[in-house]
């Protein structure tokens, strides 16, 4: 497959592979935070880490907009979908998470609740048209990279008077939540996150550009490189991230070019920005309360904000007890580390966010098995 | 049963309760339509079961029902996929399938005009294989009771002796056939599903196997396991077996023949194609000794010529597929969690 398949040859990696050997300080450890759960799912598809020498590791990010959401969210949109009778569409990856006692979208739907699965904003429309006499709420989650597409649904709703067409919005923002990340007391003070620099989003970053990561890598020292989602994009971008090490840089490079640029799309930035406001705060999951990380509909578009539209009561929401997701997002815990993984909790069987979604620590633990091939067989030998 | 006057209008009707009252209605359906286009000595004995003619051999036999949405699709519909489908699961026990039966639940409401191109779709596909559907039934539901129709089909087989196919058969050491490209089915069916509709070129790859059996096992009698890999594609079916075996099975990912469109399709859908359903395809275990002759057996047949070597048999505890990726990593295959795709098949 032509500007695909380039991107995982073997050959290629095999001598990406062999820099990374030479070029890695034998006598430090390189840890990396891949931000995005996208880059998470590369490195265990292709088994990325089998090509790095023992003392390059990556530690996984937060970057998984299922996996951030708080339940009491997700509690909140079964709720629209079941006291309001309102048809609730959301993308299937949110369908089997967990809320409060164990009751997902998927749960609801099959004691009733009309809950529907939808690949884009465009579906929601259609079934908001399709069905006039009824609420159409379209469940928003999602980085920059999708709430471009929520705010093209809202301008048209508004354009064709869809009155029964409303969003309940979950958008959150990249740049606060590394900056939390850097500041947190895991990394300040207890020294229990050990974050060498960061693999940065690229579908985030075609939106938001290369610009607003560099107030971070600046004040932590922390390089970042915006990197594709190909294996090779990964692996390159690694040996970026440990020559800048090794030269004592911190900067902000951008190894995914071909999608990518410092000031990233400005006819997306500005459509967002004429829909969303910027919420004071915003609850994620594992990374607790962050400021200024999270948008809300503009008052302008009121009419279609579901949380101005529809009553929604407050709750008790809970996520299943000795459930380390949170650890884990945080890059504090390994899957391996939780007690439920691979027991109770398994992708048939989610009991946390991040064995549900296919960009979520667990479930690539789980899926890709890079636990089981790791501790059942022998380290491969060296690549190159 | 002789109607003289038939009332069925397969250009406007459609199906109605009447249809599956077992009166006049009902008899003009299965003279008129099922007997019309299916037409065969066995069938047409017009008895409630078919009287068949004593077997040579072990007997196989296979069940499977068909819920595909939607009816028709690139490369084929749900009655070619009713005998295609079943027909393969006979054949996969290394057998010569016999005869076939039908049992369709019809949706009220459901065109004649549709039913009748799908009765037409499986004589076409029987009579391609040598295979007479030989008895039948139908049953008509209420409006929204289903879903336009659902079609059952059982197969009849029998073993040539000397064969021994059988999961449980999968050692150590043995070579894994693939007899052709991934996906095909799965992307094909996606690129016709509403809110989803993509232009594409792929067709399903629906297709009876049992000629291509017959090829490879005069090829290698010896052969320990064949199978299809339908419903959760070659993972679900590498698993299956792994654990039946108690052996563990190591892929080599750029070994595995996916069409270029495929993969495109699937990287866009966010879909992996060992995952996806397959309809015409089959993989096959054998001695490493007989693997070349096989493959060329496979390769020579026209459903066969992207065969290839994908992987070998191993020893592992733990009944794992593992699999070398393009890139050169190594990575678990697992089994499919939840449902990729809904009524594929």
């Amino acid at each position: 497959m032509k500007y695909v398949s380039e991107f995982r040859d073997k050959d290629l990696a095999k001598s990406v592979s062999a820099a990374i050997r030479r070029e890695a300080d034998p006598g430090r450890t390189y840890n990396f935070m891949e931000f995005c759960g996208g880059h998470t799912h590369a490195i265990f598809r292709y088994g990325v880490q089998d090509l790095m020498p023992d003392n390059v590791a990556y530690m996984h990010g937060p970057g998984c907009p299922v996996c951030v959401l708080p339940v009491r969210r997700l509690d909140d949109a079964v709720e629209i979908a079941e006291r309001h009778n309102a048809i609730l569409c959301t993308y299937g990856d949110m369908m089997r998470v967990p809320g409060t006692k164990q009751r997902s979208l998927i749960r609801a739907k099959a004691d009733g609740a009309d809950i529907r699965m939808v690949y884009s904003t465009l579906d929601a429309l259609k079934i908001s048209r399709d069905n006039p006499d009824r609420e159409v709420v379209f469940f928003a989650i999602g980085f920059e990279t999708t709430t471009p597409p929520t705010a093209v649904a809202i301008k048209q709703a508004q354009k064709e008077d869809l009155s029964n067409f409303s969003v309940f919005c979950n958008h959150v923002l990249t740049p606060p939540a590394i900056a939390h990340i850097l500041q947190s007391p895991d990394v300040q003070d207890l020294g229990t996150v050990e974050i060498d620099g960061f693999l940065g989003p690229s579908h985030v970053s075609s939106v938001i550009g290369s610009k607003p990561y560099e107030p971070a890598a600046e004040i932590f020292g922390k390089p970042v490189v915006i990197a594709g989602f190909e294996p090779l994009d990964v692996m390159q971008s690694t040996l970026m991230l440990i020559r800048q090490i090794n030269e004592g840089r911190f900067e902000v490079e951008n190894e995914y070019t071909r999608g990518v640029t410092r000031e990233g799309n400005l006819k997306a930035q500005a459509l967002v920005e004429e829909v969303f406001d910027t919420r004071d705060a915003f609850e994620w999951r594992g990374l607790g309360t962050v400021a200024k990380s999270a948008l809300k509909i503009r008052e302008a578009f009121a009419a279609f904000d579901a949380e101005q539209r529809f009553e929604i009561s407050p709750k008790q929401s809970r996520e299943v007890k000795s459930c380390e997701c949170p650890a884990i997002l945080r890059g504090v815990k390994k899957p391996t580390d939780c007690k439920l993984f691979g027991k109770v909790c398994t992708p048939d069987t989610p009991m946390g966010s991040c064995m549900v979604s296919s960009e979520g620590a667990c479930a690539a633990y789980w899926t890709y098995g890079r636990f089981r091939t790791k501790s059942a067989r022998p380290q491969r030998e060296a690549a190159a | 049963m002789n109607i003289q006057d038939p009332k069925l209008s397969a250009r406007t009707g459609s199906i109605d309760m009447a249809h599956g009252g077992g009166g006049r209605a009902t008899a003009e359906l299965i003279t008129d339509l099922f007997q019309h286009h299916l037409n065969n000595p066995i069938l047409n004995q017009g008895n409630d079961a078919a009287l068949l003619p004593p077997a040579a051999g072990r007997l196989v036999m296979s069940t499977d029902g068909h819920v595909i949405s939607p009816i028709f699709f690139p490369g084929g519909d749900i009655g070619s996929l009713a005998v295609h489908g079943t027909l393969n699961d006979v054949a996969m026990a290394g057998a010569k399938p016999l005869y076939l039966t039908a049992g369709f639940i019809l949706e009220e409401g459901f065109p004649l005009a549709d039913l009748e191109q799908i009765v037409i779709s499986m004589a076409r596909a029987a009579e391609a294989a040598g295979v007479p559907i030989v008895t039948g039934d139908t049953k008509v539901v209420e409006k929204g009771k289903g879903d336009g129709v659902f079609i059952t089909t059982t197969g009849l087989g029998v073993v040539p002796d000397g064969v021994h196919v059988s999961a449980a058969r999968a050692k150590p050491g043995q070579a894994i056939l693939l007899s052709g490209s991934l996906g095909d089915h799965g992307v094909a069916i996606l690129s016709r599903r509403e809110n989803l509709e993509f232009e594409t070129e792929i067709r399903s790859d629906s297709a009876a196997l049992h000629t291509l059996v017959a090829d490879m096992i005069s090829a290698a009698p010896g052969i320990a396991v064949l199978r299809d890999p339908t419903r959760g594609g070659l993972a679900a079916t590498l698993n299956e077996i792994a654990r039946t075996a108690k052996v563990g099975i190591h892929l080599e990912e750029n070994a595995i023949p996916v069409k270029p469109d495929v993969r495109a399709a699937c990287e866009l859908l966010g879909l992996d194609p060992l995952y996806v359903a397959n309809e015409g395809k089959l993989v096959c275990f054998c001695e490493p000794g007989d693997a070349d002759a096989v493959l060329s057996a496979i390769q020579a047949h026209p459903l066969g010529r992207d065969a290839a070597l994908i992987g070998t048999v191993i020893e592992d505890d733990a009944h794992l597929v593992e699999m070398e990726t393009e890139i050169g990593g190594v990575r678990v295959v697992d089994w499919l969690a939840g449902e990729q795709l809904p009524r594929i098949c």
